[in-house]
């Protein structure tokens, strides 16, 4: 098994004729992932990489079945192509786009909150189960077929991990991205809760930065009812107060958010907490097989 | 994106948000003239810089007459303000604020941020107005009252009158409160804020309500559709070198220590940051050079480290995932050749081909201090400094 997607998943690129669009879907089509559709307004009854073009997700999810998708518009535009995917009665929805308002996630999530859909992202790498299904921008050939769930604020830190935990012979069950903003449309909470109860996965990679509280959510979830084991690793012990770190979600603000309090809550709830951001399959591998 | 008390407090306006008369001065010369034309006998003269804790360093007088204002705006225009925000070079005072002196009978705070908790905007109010509000939020944390904004139906007039009630004003005084919460709101969601904050709040022994001061960041992700705010950005109080990094579309922040770093993505900068220090020494900065890291990023990468003096070692961590490491190798050692380059530079290319990068890197003209390891990376480099 996998969280969220897997070899059956049937997915529409929205944004499929721009150049990241058509890129990346051609990557993820190379890795496997059945692709069987893409929107653009405007060029539908077209086709592009070989699969058909609808001007509305509501065509496509018509004509294909399929039942996700993942979003490559521009930020201005970006709310609105998720919110017309959940509207279709896609079931899950990843959005790779950076540079989304803040109060256009607000709505985005209370529109997605009224009906049956997940969402992950924006401004994050998308989702992966190794072997079986790619729906994001990660480099496919770092993944290995295996039983570590990862959760991750960031991108190549992430493959930075996978890397590691493909070396010591762990594999993935599935890597998630939530994504570096503010607001995203799945927490490490959802994620974990995810990862409960999928039998394959043995133990999960929590990759937390500055800002914000998640990690500390996570850390009280975990203490109360998860029961595989966690490291985790949180980055930005040298980022100063009051500077956004790349990321719209990575600021110490008000002297909150810090990477000690972070730590902390973690290692309070019982969780191995990486000191270095090299030791992370390591000592996954050290929980996992004794 | 910040913006300085004076412009926050035209926006406010905009949306009849109460705030005082007042007027912006460059020269102590107009600060006299303002002085006569606001016509009150006292009046408030204040640095305009973006640090708050301007107070205390002596960035806000009263001045009751037209000679005071003129010689307290003397006194700030072109000194370097300390406060608890500036660190301890200060910010240059380049424009002051006048303002009507008003007859205050009560100071109270306000503010409306994003919760990302809750996944809402939230409008906190607190009795306690002028002092540090992290302070009331240690000290006292029952004392600021919040209201989470619906996200379908907004801020509502009831949950601004319950504020205002609850922070202990009535009659008038309460409803002109509420009237404030109201418009302020509507400001922020208007202009895509990320923080808007009124410390104080000021209650007049007349009943009004009014910002004294006035703190507004807006969210950079929504700067595409407000075409008037960015020329509220204020170059001078940015870092040289950031103005410069964002002209490459590199993300630069500048730190205190030794180690110049280029990694490529955020996370992965940050935790590169880290492992300096986990080695014994501290990052001279926050690089992410983004996804591609082409020649020409690279290059003006490499010149913005070098432009900073502390820097005694640089430090590239490049995760080679979609773009190949080889290719990324290329272009450092292309990028060489444009840039003067006179510290130890260590590389750690990881992914697509990254054998092939390092053989690269090894037979190039420059000394490079090639690595394969993440820990290794940062042990070498720090012992380079030695």
């Amino acid at each position: 098994m996998s969280i969220f997607v897997n070899e059956h998943t049937k997915v529409l690129v929205q944004g499929i004729t721009g150049s990241e669009g058509t890129f990346h879907a051609e990557q993820c089509m190379a890795y496997g992932t059945k692709i069987v559709g893409g929107v653009t307004p405007g060029k539908g009854g077209s086709a592009h990489l070989g699969v058909p073009v609808f001007d509305t997700v509501r065509e496509g999810v018509k004509q294909t079945g399929a039942d996700a998708s993942i979003i490559f518009v521009p930020p201005p535009f970006a709310a609105d192509a998720v919110m017309e995917a959940a509207d279709a009665g896609i079931r899950f929805i990843v959005c790779i786009t950076e540079g989304i308002p803040t109060l256009d996630m607000v709505k985005v999530k209370e529109y997605i909150s009224q009906r049956e859909c997940r969402m992950i992202g924006p401004n994050c790498p998308g989702v992966i189960s190794p072997g079986k299904c790619k729906l994001g921008i990660m480099p496919g050939f770092v993944h290995m077929p295996g039983c570590v769930g990862v959760i991750s604020r960031s991108g190549t830190l992430t493959y930075e991990a996978v890397q590691q935990i493909t070396d010591v012979k762990l594999g993935q069950s599935t890597c998630i991205g939530i994504g570096g903003d503010p607001i995203v449309g799945t927490t490490f909470v959802d994620a974990l809760q995810a990862f409960q109860y999928d039998d394959e996965t043995k133990g999960v990679v929590l990759i937390g930065e500055i800002g914000g509280s998640a990690e500390e959510e996570a850390a009280q979830y975990i203490q109360a009812e998860f029961n595989k084991p966690v490291v985790a690793f949180i980055a930005g012990k040298t980022a100063p107060p009051g500077k956004r770190m790349g990321h719209a979600g990575a600021i110490i603000a008000g002297g909150k958010g810090t990477a000690t309090e972070k730590e902390a809550a973690l290692k309070a709830a019982g969780i191995e907490v990486c000191e270095s951001p090299a030791e992370i399959g390591e000592r996954m591998a050290k929980l996992l097989n004794g | 994106m910040k913006i300085h008390e004076y412009q926050a407090k035209r926006i406010l306006e905009k949306f009849d948000v109460p705030v005082p008369r007042g007027e912006t001065a460059n020269t102590p010369e107009e600060a006299e003239q303002i002085y006569k034309r606001l016509g009150t006998d006292v009046v408030v003269v204040k640095a305009q810089i973006h640090a708050g804790g301007r107070g205390k360093g002596g960035g806000v007088k009263l001045a009751r007459s037209a000679a005071e204002a003129r010689d307290f705006a003397k006194a700030m225009l072109g000194m370097k303000l300390v406060t608890h925000q500036t660190g301890p070079e200060g910010k240059e005072v380049l424009k002051v604020l006048i303002e009507e002196g008003l007859p205050i009978k009560q100071e109270l705070y306000i503010g409306v941020v994003i919760d990302r908790a809750s996944e809402c905007p939230v409008v906190m109010a607190c009795s306690e107005g002028g002092v540090e509000i992290e302070e009331v939020a240690f000290r006292s944390p029952e004392k600021i009252l919040k209201a989470y904004v619906d996200r379908a139906v907004g801020f509502l007039p009831f949950q601004a009158r319950r504020l205002a009630y609850g922070i202990g004003l009535k009659g008038k005084e309460a409803q002109g409160c509420a009237s404030f919460l109201l418009k302020l709101y509507k400001a922020f969601e208007s202009c895509d804020a990320s923080l808007a904050e009124i410390n104080p709040l000021v209650v007049t022994k007349d009943e009004r309500v009014i910002a004294l001061d006035a703190k507004i960041n807006f969210d950079d992700n929504a700067l595409f559709r407000h075409k008037d705010f960015p020329v509220l950005r204020d170059l001078s109080e940015e870092e040289p070198l950031e103005i410069e990094a964002s002209k490459y579309d590199l993300n630069y922040i500048k730190l205190d220590g030794e180690v110049g770093c280029m990694v490529n993505g955020a996370g992965l900068a940050m935790a590169t940051m880290d492992l300096v220090k986990l080695a014994g020494s501290m990052p001279a900065n926050f690089l992410d050079v983004g996804g591609t890291a082409s020649v020409e990023r690279v290059a003006a990468a490499f010149r913005i480290l070098m432009s900073d003096p502390n820097v005694k070692a640089v430090l590239v961590n490049i995760f080679g995932g979609i773009v190949r490491c080889d290719r990324v190798a290329g272009g450092i050692i292309e990028a060489m050749k444009h840039v003067e380059v006179k510290v130890p530079v260590v590389t750690r290319l990881q992914g697509t081909n990254a054998a092939e990068a390092r053989e690269l890197l090894n037979q190039s003209d420059f000394p490079f201090l090639v690595a394969e390891g993440l820990a290794e990376a940062a042990n070498k480099v720090v012992q380079s400094l030695k």
